[in-house]
């Protein structure tokens, strides 16, 4: 069970070493909210998010601007795995459109949504800057590129069969 | 590099996901394997430019560039090649002409000044980079009077690569005549206009170039303060800074007192976190603050209140990337290149549907044929061109009439053809214009921040309207709407995004106009793309 203590500590101990990098007030907000976010597994908590707000000073409003605004930020739980697929147009061209539809298919989810196991959440990404091998596709941090319908199931089973035997 | 052999493996993005890291590792198990470990050494570089043939390894001194597949051809690498010095023609790629660092002004042959290590180095060995000249010219800049080093860009005609060509010498003068507690210099790596990803493989490549000229802008306007702002989705290049930044540091290349001379500069690099927008230099100047990146009036502009409301530059990378050698070699060298307008040489992202994708550096004042043809192997799978997007997703449709023009800054003002970001989009006979505006302006509609009503409802209208012609219900009279829009938008939207939705929307009406007017009462898409969806007729009622 998670305590709102050891948000708060966990959250200071983030901040504290991300500030060393600062050169002034508020440089330092997105940065941290990375951080976080990349601790407690592609989402942002409330807990931590107040924890931040007492370290900063800021208005947990302001904190909540911050990070509705960005597409890389959520602030309720999102699967294991974040796919973040190009519906930009290079990619459509390269017949992106196939893909998007393997992956609703295969998963079983529309965008923005996750799998009923919580492994994956599906949404839909701006140009991901991978057009010399489009159509492309990111799991968390790492991309795919060249898709095709075929490559996208092969990947997520991939990754499934990887979950299911780590689990056993 | 003391051994007798060296093997560069390319590993950026692109080619890490083409196992470029698992093949090297098999590579140098093998080269241990076969007791080769004290003639042959292996070193990651970054990106060669194109992806069509799977991971490249270059063989020096012999110049010669394999393509690896799989690993077998890993273990004919090693026991042909490496082993019995014969080379595996099978896998060599004939058509590779490795890109010298050198002036040549045919065209078709690529010129390599931003892009002149990358491929050719480590990325994360400083010591490389100093071995390459690098950090000389900031050596050379710091011996010089800052006003005669923006002078000298100045006389360079150097203008801004990230799209709107402002002349960067200018920028810079502008900050050094403020008079200000403090002054920053921005690197603008927020690179996510659909189609480019030069500023990736500029930073995966070769940071420290990068470094050097956000240095040389900060001692020439008066700055102590830096920071490279980055997309969050741009691991690799955030690594690649990052390390970068820290080995600089060590060796007195950035800090306090750089080379003993008293000036002192510290850099840092600044995530995005998804949002087209924070490419607005304003935007992104909220967004290092800590805040939502929406635009701020302008002016003023940065180079008078940027940061904090102090004197700030902001340049993109591949403008800082171009610093270092107008400083070593002088004006007069950077000019002789490009055109009178547009000096210089420009890094393009070949996209799209063609043979060959990935990047090329040529001069400024190539033309979009010699790109696709020449560089880009023409269009895939025997298909025939249908249209090209230049400049990125804020740039200019264009048909195959008009590939012919050369491509500069002014080539927008002279022939409607945007040079932007260097994007060049080949899209062949199998896509609809209508589907291709359709998207383009959901991933507008998309990317609004929502700030002011022309951008936020006009991309909405937009596409509304083109949804509607997508589906077979479009009239006429939508046609003159959406110019209309574009007016609109053009004249009251509050930044550089809605301003520029006009430019594609536009040249795809002017240019496209028939097929989009071929969707209009009639029962399929011409190209077979859209899919309509008629309203149902009503049965009429049986009395």
């Amino acid at each position: 069970m998670i305590t709102r203590d050891d948000v708060s500590k966990t959250v200071h101990d983030i901040y504290e070493k991300i500030t060393q990098e600062s050169f002034e007030e508020g440089d330092m907000l997105i940065n941290a909210l990375h951080a976080i976010q990349d601790h407690y597994g592609n989402y942002i908590p409330l807990e931590a998010a107040e924890a931040l707000k007492e370290l900063t000073g800021l208005p947990l409003a302001k904190i909540y601007g911050v990070m509705t605004f960005y597409t890389m930020f959520s602030n309720r739980p999102r699967g294991k795995y974040v796919i973040r697929v190009c519906k930009s147009l290079p990619c459509h061209v390269s017949r992106g459109d196939e893909v998007l539809e393997a992956l609703k298919n295969r998963l079983g989810v529309d965008f923005s949504e996750t799998t009923e196991d919580g492994l994956f959440t599906l949404e839909e990404s701006s140009c991901l800057g991978l057009c010399g091998v489009s159509p492309v596709m990111m799991v968390n941090d790492e991309a795919y590129g060249n898709l095709t319908p075929e490559r996208v199931e092969e990947i997520i089973d991939t990754i499934v069969t990887r979950e299911r035997s780590d689990e056993e | 590099m003391n051994k007798a052999i060296t093997v560069l493996v390319s590993v950026d993005s692109s080619s890490i996901l083409m196992g470029a890291r698992h093949y090297k590792n098999y590579l140098t198990s093998l080269v241990n394997k076969y007791n080769l470990d004290s003639v042959v050494e292996i070193l990651e570089t970054g990106s060669f430019g194109r992806y069509d043939r799977g991971v490249l390894m270059m063989l020096l001194p012999d110049n010669v560039v394999y393509s690896i597949s799989s690993e077998k051809d890993v273990e004919l690498f090693v026991t042909e090649q490496l082993l019995k010095g014969r080379r595996v023609n099978d896998l060599i790629v004939k058509d590779f002409v490795p890109a010298a660092a050198v002036e040549t002004k045919v065209v078709s042959e690529e010129m390599r000044v931003v892009l002149k290590n990358a491929g050719r180095m480590n990325p994360r060995d400083i010591e490389e980079y100093i071995a390459r000249d690098g950090y000389q010219s900031l050596g050379k800049a710091l011996g010089m009077d800052p006003a005669d080093v923006i002078a000298e860009v100045k006389k360079s005609n150097l203008r801004g690569r990230g799209g709107a060509g402002f002349p960067t010498g200018l920028k810079w003068e502008f900050t050094s005549k403020t008079d200000a507690p403090e002054k920053y210099v921005v690197c603008n790596a927020d690179e996510g206009e659909p189609g480019t990803f030069k500023d990736r493989l500029i930073m995966e490549g070769d940071p420290h170039l990068v470094i050097e000229g956000m240095a040389i802008a900060a001692y020439a306007s008066g700055a102590s303060k830096g920071y490279v702002y980055i997309r969050g989705e741009y691991f690799e290049s955030v690594e690649n800074l990052r390390n970068a930044i820290k080995q600089a540091y060590e060796y007195g290349l950035l800090g306090e007192s750089i080379l003993g001379t008293g000036f002192s500069f510290d850099l840092s690099v600044r995530l995005g976190a998804g949002a087209y927008v924070c490419g607005e230099e304003t935007a992104l100047i909220e967004s290092i603050e800590g805040k939502s990146g929406r635009p701020r009036l302008r002016p003023p502009y940065p180079p008078v209140k940027g940061v904090h409301q102090l004197p700030t530059v902001v340049n993109n990378v591949e403008t800082f990337a171009c610093v270092p050698s107008i400083v070593m070699k002088g004006a007069d060298w950077f000019t002789a290149i490009g055109t009178p307008s547009s000096p210089g040489t420009k890094v393009f992202s070949l996209c799209g549907n063609l043979v060959k994708r990935g990047i090329v550096e040529v001069p400024m004042g190539t033309t979009t044929a010699d790109l696709i043809y020449s560089f880009g192997g023409g269009i895939a799978d025997g298909r025939a061109l249908k249209m090209v997007q230049t400049g990125g997703a804020a740039g200019t449709f264009i048909t195959p009439d008009e590939i012919s023009h050369p491509l500069d800054f002014d080539s927008m003002r002279n022939h409607d053809v945007a040079l932007g970001s260097g994007v060049i989009l080949a899209i062949d006979e199998t896509h609809c214009a209508v589907d291709v505006g359709l998207n383009l302006m959901e991933f507008f509609a998309h990317e609004s921040c929502g700030k002011c009503t022309p951008c936020r409802e006009g991309t909405r209208i937009i596409i509304h309207l083109l949804g509607e012609i997508s589906k077979g219900r479009g009239t006429p009279e939508m046609i003159d709407q959406l110019y209309n829009i574009a007016d609109t938008m053009e004249d009251s939207s509050f930044c550089g995004l809605g301003q520029s939705v006009p430019v594609p929307l536009r040249s795809l009406l002017d240019r496209f106009k028939d097929e989009i007017e071929a969707h209009m009462g009639v029962d399929a898409c011409p190209a077979g793309v859209c899919r309509f969806k008629k309203p149902v007729k009503q049965k009429a009622k049986r009395w």
